[in-house]
């Protein structure tokens, strides 16, 4: 029973606001934006920071949601779930989000390779970017393709931060931390 | 028979409402499906269908408070429809909405002028 306490005080410490671990489905994906809409209505939260993160989390858990099921077929049950977590900052006036999924080792490469392009560009960069992709990239079926990353870097405004830890020579755990702030620090 | 279009808005998506037999089409609110490319194909569809026989003139609204990456190409593959309909026996107009404060929401719109060739008018909507 004290693992309880263990993770109630881990979250606490973080400040987390919602948290959830299983399939992302549409429809648990629909109750996230409500829910956290509303605590964002109820803490009177500004509406530029608020449609920020209202961006980012869809981004962030559409991205959960389609890669799960590409990967439908290659994992047990097990495999199928994800993470997905959000906090509130203390030092300033932003949010965390956090997101953890299976992904294939073989797939790695060309993740981090879109990760570290998106967290090496400028501002102006990325809006050429994103509108070069917008306008030249196929079409997929399952979304922007590609878009998706580049919309979270312009709305957070920061560098994204990514880890993939190895389970097994087949997979890893691929985590990403998303920061969106108002204030944000000019380098 | 009347083609109209008329989806009403939900919590992921926009209403959609297009009227051929007077060339006036409005998409209002959140766009942010799973699956845009699946939403936005009875449009698409539809205007495909009025493309052969348009109305002299086009006016097309757009007022949406949040739109998905999957969207963006959606909504970019609907103003490239309208373009390559323009002065092709109608004239188009599209007209961007976009609340007062919402910088990205504008910016948004500009993007898409700057890849589409149609008339944009940007409208601020005060709150």
């Amino acid at each position: 029973m004290e693992e309880i306490y263990d993770i109630y005080s881990r979250m606490e410490k973080n400040n987390i606001l919602l948290s959830f671990k299983g399939d992302i489905t549409s429809d648990l994906l629909t109750s996230i934006l409500q829910i956290m809409e509303s605590k964002m209505d109820s803490m009177n939260e500004e509406p530029k920071l608020k449609k920020k993160v209202y961006n980012v989390l869809v981004e962030c858990l559409q991205n959960l949601y389609h890669h799960m099921e590409e990967y439908d077929n290659e994992f047990d049950q097990n495999n199928r779930s994800a993470i997905f977590m959000i906090g509130k900052k203390k030092e300033e006036i932003g949010y965390e989000i956090y997101t953890g999924n299976y992904i294939l080792n073989e797939n790695i490469k060309s993740v981090k390779e879109r990760l570290d392009k998106v967290n090496s560009l400028s501002k102006d960069q990325l809006k050429e970017y994103y509108l070069s992709v917008l306008n030249n990239g196929e079409i997929s079926e399952k979304g922007g393709g590609g878009l998706g990353m580049i919309e979270i870097a312009r709305k957070s405004g920061e560098k994204i931060n990514y880890n993939f830890l190895q389970i097994n020579n087949k997979i890893s755990f691929f985590t990403l931390q998303i920061n969106v702030t108002l204030s944000k620090k000019v380098v | 028979m009347s083609n109209v279009i008329k989806i009403e808005a939900t919590s992921k998506t926009p209403m959609v409402h297009f009227d051929p037999s007077t060339g006036s089409l409005e998409i209002k609110g959140r766009s942010i499906p799973e699956n845009s490319v699946e939403f936005y194909k009875p449009l698409m569809d539809a205007l495909d269908k009025y493309a052969q026989s348009p109305k002299a003139e086009t006016i097309v609204k757009v007022q949406l408070e949040y739109f998905n990456t999957s969207s963006s190409k959606c909504i970019l593959d609907f103003f490239k429809k309208l373009e390559s309909m323009n002065n092709k026996g109608t004239k188009v107009t599209v007209n961007w909405y976009y609340e007062e404060d919402d910088e990205d929401m504008q910016e948004a719109g500009e993007d898409y002028q700057t890849i589409i060739n149609l008339p944009f008018q940007m409208h601020v909507v005060k709150e």
